[in-house]
């Protein structure tokens, strides 16, 4: 009988080009995603030595995070322009297939790829950012890399790279009305930390991710990268390729099928083993919401903001201090009581349709607290196109909110959509460092439906109550 | 990319955890399209208060520190972003080693690529280097050769590397131009997958 294996060990096995003792393995890349940001230096350096783009029939480009989410063919900012221009220009001259702001097809790398059907079950997907773990919600083994290695796909399409270890993150159990995928990844974060899954590809497995549509498993793999972990992927099921079908790159009839049965054996075997497990009982998630300045700083909305003369070590006492102050806050205030004055709802963690309509079932019939400046950021052209068929925009729009184009936008506001100095925004992003969304902004991470709650409130509140009374 | 082998040099303490790559080089200065000219943004709103002056508060603004190539910190540095720009902050400020108690595994990565030597030490090392460079101009000596870091005062701790970056830190090779040594094994493979 052959040893089980879980699925980052076979995914791993099927793509190692080549093995040498002391040396990593030379992996095989079989999707490569390029955005304006990271690319640059690296189509430079394939020129000055004379390279080309080895298998520009596996790349596709898209630009993201310097566009404007008001005007698609506007970029004020020369040196953003600039950017813009250049991933333009090494497309032609590379041969890349490039979506381009004007495109419909244009979109966040991360929402894009799975909509495309690009990303499939089993596939080895990189890109030059950190949020790549994404796609590991169809079963690819996706991980982001610097622009080096960027460059080293380019021009080799392999990577020479460490087996991971492998952890299984397993959660029990259901979770609760109200409670959201976002919640869960923060709650998991929360748990055990920042770096609890460095120098491992975790999986995710369990009733609780099963139960989960295919948008809510990118919400949570989105986010494996702020648990420490490159890559994050679920088993791929009956839900993955129902949402697959059809899809522009996916095979179609009789292909369609024989994927199928390749991708269903990529699954994790029965009795498989990894070389960390934890778990988590799905049922006590609560709607998170961060208080502090990494997404392990995280509390349910019934609970109150830590206090540092409760910690014993010197340098996590003075790792809280100076996150509250930051952010602008007292030990042990409950979170509940922190007004916002921002709210963004988009990002590749949280900016698909199911993320916008669940969001506008909040807001639904309430405004947008006077004080509170909220925006609407769909992850693409076709999540925007789609929402807007259903009537979803209006929804927004007769809140008060602010309906945009598609992009990266005020997750980490390359572009002109910024937090100001001392501002306090709920955001449905990934990162609430010191500064992401604009020098001086305070954020706080929350899920879409929290996120409309706390716009229409004007503080954070429990969206369970929220939504069960229709009342503040 | 230049070789190194051993080096010698004035330490900066950083005594946090969790720095992120957004700290190390904040997102409005990730539009340059060259890969030269980062270090005066390496820890820009750290180093600068918001009308640009240094900030005196900021242990790397000391004047003991100015030509320091040894930047020292606690767990998970270079978190979050897989940005390059981090690293080439780092690299272009002056810093040839960092030493920490652990790193985020894309940022250990791209300073390989660019011939920064991260080492991992214990929570016990950190403080005690973190302590004397607060204290005085304190120097340490990497060698990479031996994995062994020493100063002038008795410390000597040796350090793990894998033999793969160890080998590329220690020729500053260009990996592509490695690859593509294999490029029959790759053609193969691709062959095998069509």
């Amino acid at each position: 009988m052959q040893i089980p294996k879980n699925i980052i060990q076979k995914v791993w096995q099927q793509h190692v080009v080549h093995q040498e003792a002391g040396k990593p393995d030379l992996l095989f890349i079989d999707l490569h995603l390029v955005h304006e940001v990271t690319s640059p230096q690296a189509f430079e350096g394939l020129r000055m030595n004379g390279r080309k783009v080895r298998r520009p029939d596996l790349t596709y480009a898209t630009m993201d995070h310097n566009v404007s989410t008001r005007d698609r063919n506007v970029i004020k900012d020369p040196i953003s322009k600039k950017q813009i221009d250049t991933l333009k220009e090494n497309c032609q001259e590379f041969g890349v297939e490039l979506s381009d702001r004007q495109h419909p097809d244009n979109g966040i790398v991360h929402v894009i790829g799975p909509e495309l059907g690009l990303t499939q079950p089993g596939k080895t997907i990189v890109c030059g950012d950190s949020h790549t773990s994404t796609h590991g919600a169809f079963g690819a083994l996706a991980f982001g890399i610097g622009t080096s290695e960027v460059e080293h796909v380019l021009a080799t399409q392999t990577l020479w790279q460490a087996p991971p270890k492998t952890m299984n993150v397993k959660v029990n159990g259901n979770l609760g009305t109200g409670v959201t995928a976002k919640d869960l990844i923060l709650a998991i974060i929360g748990k055990f930390g920042v770096q609890f899954g460095t120098g491992y590809v975790m999986e995710y497995t369990g009733e609780a991710i099963r139960s989960l549509s295919m948008e809510e498993r990118m919400t949570v793999c989105n986010m494996s990268i702020e648990a420490g972990a490159r890559a994050g992927l679920i088993s791929p099921d009956e839900t993955t390729f129902e949402y697959l079908k059809e899809r522009r790159h996916v095979p179609k009839g009789e292909a369609f099928l024989e994927a199928v049965a390749k991708w269903r054996a990529l699954a994790t075997d029965e009795g498989a083993q990894y070389d960390a497990v934890v778990e988590i009982e799905a049922s006590e998630v609560e709607p998170q919401v961060t208080w502090g300045t990494n997404p392990g700083m995280c509390i349910p909305i019934t609970a109150s903001v830590p206090n540092p003369d409760h910690e014993e070590k010197a340098n996590k006492k003075d790792e809280i201090s100076r996150a509250l102050q930051y952010m602008g806050l007292e030990a042990g205030q409950p979170i509940s009581n922190v007004e916002i004055d921002h709210v963004f709802i988009g990002s590749c963690t949280n900016s698909r349709l199911s993320d916008l309509r669940k969001a506008a079932d909040v807001i639904r019939g309430h405004k947008v607290n006077p004080k509170v400046k909220a925006i609407v950021v769909p992850g693409s052209f076709s999540v925007k196109m789609a929402a807007e068929k259903e009537g979803i925009d209006q929804i927004f729009k007769e809140a008060g909110f602010e309906w945009r184009e598609a992009g990266c936008s005020m997750c980490l506001a390359m572009n002109d959509d910024i937090v100001p100095p001392g501002g306090r925004c709920a955001s449905t992003s990934n990162r609430n460092f010191e500064g992401r969304q604009g020098n001086g902004s305070r954020t706080h991470l929350v899920s879409p439906e929290m996120a409309a709650a706390a716009a229409v409130a004007g503080r954070f509140v429990d969206v369970r109550q929220f939504t069960a009374q229709g009342v503040l | 990319m230049e070789p190194l082998r051993i080096h010698t040099g004035v330490v900066c303490p950083l005594n946090r955890n969790n720095v992120d790559t957004d700290q190390i080089i904040p997102k409005q200065f990730l539009k340059r399209i060259e890969r030269s000219g980062f270090g005066q943004f390496l820890f820009y709103h750290w180093r600068f208060d918001d009308d640009g002056n240094l900030r005196e508060d900021f242990s790397m603004n000391h004047r003991k520190y100015q030509g320091a190539s040894i930047l020292v910190a606690g767990e998970n540095f270079g978190c979050g972003s897989s940005r390059e720009h981090a690293p080439w902050a780092i690299q272009d400020f002056g810093f040839k080693v960092v030493i920490a108690q652990s790193y985020a595994d894309i940022f250990k990565n791209n300073c390989v690529k660019n011939g920064i030597l991260t080492i991992q030490a214990s929570e016990e090392q950190v403080q005690s280097i973190m302590r004397k460079a607060e204290n005085e101009e304190y120097t340490l000596t990497v060698n990479l050769e031996d994995q062994v870091v020493t100063d002038n005062q008795g410390l000597e701790f040796t350090f793990d590397i894998a033999p793969y970056p160890k080998e590329m830190l220690l020729n500053g090779w260009d990996e592509i131009g490695v690859t593509l040594n294999y490029e029959d094994k790759i053609a193969a493979y691709e062959l095998a997958h069509k």
